[in-house]
């Protein structure tokens, strides 16, 4: 009996004591112009093309840091990286695609607070622009750098626009609206062969996250409760989208985007000329290039509906970030990696250049190594456009738009007809969800 | 001491009690070690594999974890919140129910019936064994890429070879009505393993009961209910239990699914979009679980539908035990 109470208790305390964060977190950071030596794990998650950019950037660093070493390792996503950390076996560095998890990062230290390297170094965080600042720190705390950014903007097939009479991209919803449909062309049957715009809001990059700036559309409340069903304009944007998808008939929209290419691949469908007008990143510009040379296409702001004409020009951003983490084993040269990744200019627009992703530091967007053709040029005055917004750090991370992404695909596909009662509803489970992880 | 039987005077014994209690204390310990270190490898594994994760994940359930931090004892609100306020829950739970209720019947119909036309093959029996297994052997992963390309509503020959008899094809995986019914296509394609438990079965049935139900004029019908189920019975059974129990933790195939058919097979743009398109229909309740802990970091409240997988799987386990033996032993309690 004896016996048994004790393996209870030890398996008590196993259970309490197990599977909680592990490794050491000490946040001592050494005084200023020490010596810094020895290996830094990297872990990223690009791959391929980018990943051999990746490469070249550390490979400079290494140059000027011959002391540090650096093992990298691609195809890292946040989940693993999470998993890592939790288990007391993180990279030194990482690099997340996402700023979804800045708040959770921030507020559970998973990454260091980096205010005192950044203070003992003097960094100048005026370099960032603002927008990209808030996304890099939750709550005054900043555990992250940003590591260039994406910026969403439209791309226009010029041929298929004059074609159809047109010479310029649309500058309102009102305008796009019309555009889509005069340049959709059908089937005798009915089936679409082009769609002149997809307003499906979760195809390719064409999803609410990306789209609520450009209609003022607010997430949360200062006190991170949802916003979304007491902002009129959620309602005008999910109308706006639904009467297009009524016009084509969703049924045949899902077959037509059922029938296309894989964003990322060749097959993509404004490589292929599918889709005349789409909502994209920085980043096709490059893709373009290198999968569909021939394409004549122009790149423009995303339009915006009537009455903001002010706020064209605006548009979403977001970025890739660089932390370190909590149990990083070596982290005064992380931090090197770190303040060398995301603000050596020339670091920047080499990167930049050969990735075409937007330069997140002031200097680096002056740089005249940075090779901004017109179609780049595009992003870069939406990344310098003081309208142009992301979505707002939380320590849930991506909870708020991910149920606002299922409400939406729901709606767009016939259910909620009452649109006004279905987004109050939202808000609550919003709130319920939010409130599970404080 | 003496003791007197009959007359007869027998010399008092030593007293044995003592040293032969030992001896036989020892050699009942020495058993029990014996046994104990037959048993050991299960046993650390069991308890170390099993005992201690299902004890963590009672714990953790009620917690507020989030893999970063150390756990906040929160008492019943994972469990509140399930019940009270999160829908995608009992989305999932209900798709899973779902597939419990069509998928499990479906593979084990199409499996008993590959296994008895496989009985009757007299020529050639063991190549169609191996042409019925081999969707088995093939890849879940893989087999669901291809089903979902074969299917796609606007490019997959089935969809073409339908138009041709004048069919407008249903959008399939894209559709919240069909995307259910296209994983039951799915996992009746792959019955395989299901099959040759059953034609092992089937061929254990005696040859002379048909023959005496042939004699006394019993239809092929009559055959089948009153000598093939009963005589398979246990076969049904446990791929009844496991074929339930597979179910209740289906992810894979609803997984790959939905992430194909949406076009966003990719990290980085979220998983909503592609976790249970189209329109949650394919979301199942392990998929909502990996969603809620690994995606939303609330791994105390994943915990918590974990329990309550466990225990409806428990129950369900439970159940089917009971409902089988009354079927297995043709009605008969006790």
């Amino acid at each position: 009996m004896k016996t048994r109470s004790l393996l209870a208790a030890a398996a008590a305390l196993l259970i309490t004591t197990a599977c909680t964060p592990g490794g050491s977190t000490d946040t001592a950071v050494a005084p200023a112009g020490q010596d810094v030596s020895g290996t830094v794990e990297f872990w990223h998650f690009f791959t391929g093309r980018e990943a051999k950019s990746i490469e070249d950037a550390v490979a400079a660093f290494k140059a000027t840091h011959p002391k540090i070493d650096v093992k990298i390792t691609s195809g890292q996503d946040d989940t693993k990286m999470l998993q890592a950390i939790s288990a007391g076996n993180g990279p030194d560095v990482g690099l997340s695609y996402s700023t979804d998890i800045v708040g959770k990062f921030c507020s559970s230290a998973a990454w260091r607070d980096l205010k005192p390297y950044i203070e003992r170094d003097k960094v100048d965080l005026g370099q960032f622009p603002d927008t990209v600042r808030s996304y890099t720190e939750y709550r005054g705390k900043r555990c992250a750098m940003p590591f260039l950014a994406d910026v969403y903007g439209l791309y226009f097939n010029k041929k298929l626009l004059a074609d159809a009479g047109y010479t310029a991209p649309p500058k309102s919803m009102a305008e796009l609206s019309d555009m889509a449909k005069k340049l959709t062309k059908r089937a005798p049957d009915g089936t679409i062969e082009v769609a002149g715009f997809v307003p499906l809001l979760n195809f390719y990059e064409n999803v609410p996250s990306h789209m609520a700036p450009v209609w003022n559309a607010q997430w949360l409340t200062g006190e991170e409760k949802s916003a979304i069903g007491a902002d009129a304009q959620w309602q005008e944007m999910l109308r706006w989208h639904k009467d297009l998808v009524d016009w084509f008939g969703h049924d045949n929209l899902v077959k037509f985007t059922s029938g296309l290419g894989d964003e990322w691949s060749a097959d993509n469908a404004f490589h292929q000329s599918k889709v005349a007008i789409a909502v994209d990143g920085e980043y096709r510009v490059a893709f373009l290039r290198e999968q569909a040379p021939t394409i004549d296409f122009g790149t423009a702001p995303l339009p915006v509906p009537d009455g903001q004409q002010d706020r064209y020009g605006a548009g979403y951003v977001t970025g890739n970030i660089a932390g370190i983490s909590a149990n990083a084993k070596n982290p005064e040269a992380a931090w090197e990696l770190v303040r060398y990744l995301t603000t050596n200019t020339d670091s920047i627009v080499t990167l930049s250049n050969a990735i075409k992703n937007v330069p997140s530091t002031r200097d680096a967007l002056k740089s005249d190594k940075l090779e901004t053709d017109p179609h780049f040029k595009t992003f870069l005055d939406i990344f310098a456009h003081p309208k142009t917004a992301t979505t707002p750090p939380n320590a849930a991370g991506p909870k708020y738009v991910e149920l606002t992404q299922e409400f939406v695909d729901a709606y767009l596909g016939g259910k909620h007809p009452d649109l006004k009662k279905g987004l109050t509803d939202l808000d609550t489970r919003i709130d319920q969800a939010l409130e599970l992880g404080r | 001491m003496a003791a007197t039987i009959a007359g007869v005077t027998r010399p008092a014994v030593p007293s044995r009690g003592v040293p032969h209690r030992r001896r036989a204390d020892r050699r009942r310990w020495r058993h029990r070690l014996t046994v104990l270190s037959f048993l050991a490898p299960a046993l650390i594994g069991i308890s170390v594999f099993l005992i201690y994760p299902l004890l963590s994940a009672i714990y953790f359930s009620f917690t507020r974890f989030d893999l970063l931090t150390a756990p906040v004892w929160v008492g019943l609100r994972n469990y509140e919140h399930l019940f009270g306020s999160d829908q995608t829950a009992w989305k999932a739970a209900a798709n899973t129910l779902w597939l419990v209720a069509f998928l499990v019947p479906a593979r084990m119909l199409a499996a008993l019936a590959t296994a008895m036309l496989l009985t009757t093959v007299k020529r050639g029996g063991s190549v169609f064994r191996i042409i019925f297994y081999l969707p088995a052997l093939a890849p879940p992963v893989a087999a669901t890429i291809a089903f979902v390309f074969l299917f796609n509503p606007a490019t997959g020959p089935v969809n073409e070879l339908l138009a041709v008899f004048g069919v407008d094809g249903p959008l399939w995986f894209d559709s919240p009505e069909w995307a259910k019914p296209s994983l039951v296509l799915l996992g009746t394609w792959a019955v395989g393993d299901l099959m040759v438990i059953f034609l092992a079965g089937l061929l254990d049935v005696p040859k002379p009961l048909y023959e005496a139900a042939s004699i006394d004029g019993a239809s092929s019908w009559q055959k089948f209910r009153f000598i093939t189920l009963p005589s398979i019975s246990p076969v049904l059974m446990f791929a009844g239990i496991t074929g339930v129990i597979q179910t209740l933790q289906f992810f894979t195939q609803a997984a790959v699914a939905a992430s194909v058919a949406s076009g966003k097979a990719t990290t980085g743009g979220g998983i909503s979009s592609t976790f249970g398109y189209p329109d949650q229909a394919l979301l199942t309740y392990p998929m909502h679980l990996y969603v809620s802990g690994f995606r939303f970091y609330d791994m105390g409240y994943a915990n918590a539908l974990a329990v309550m997988l466990f225990l409806v799987a428990f129950a369900v386990t439970l159940v089917l035990l009971r409902r089988f033996r009354v079927f297995v032993t043709g009605g008969e309690r006790g």
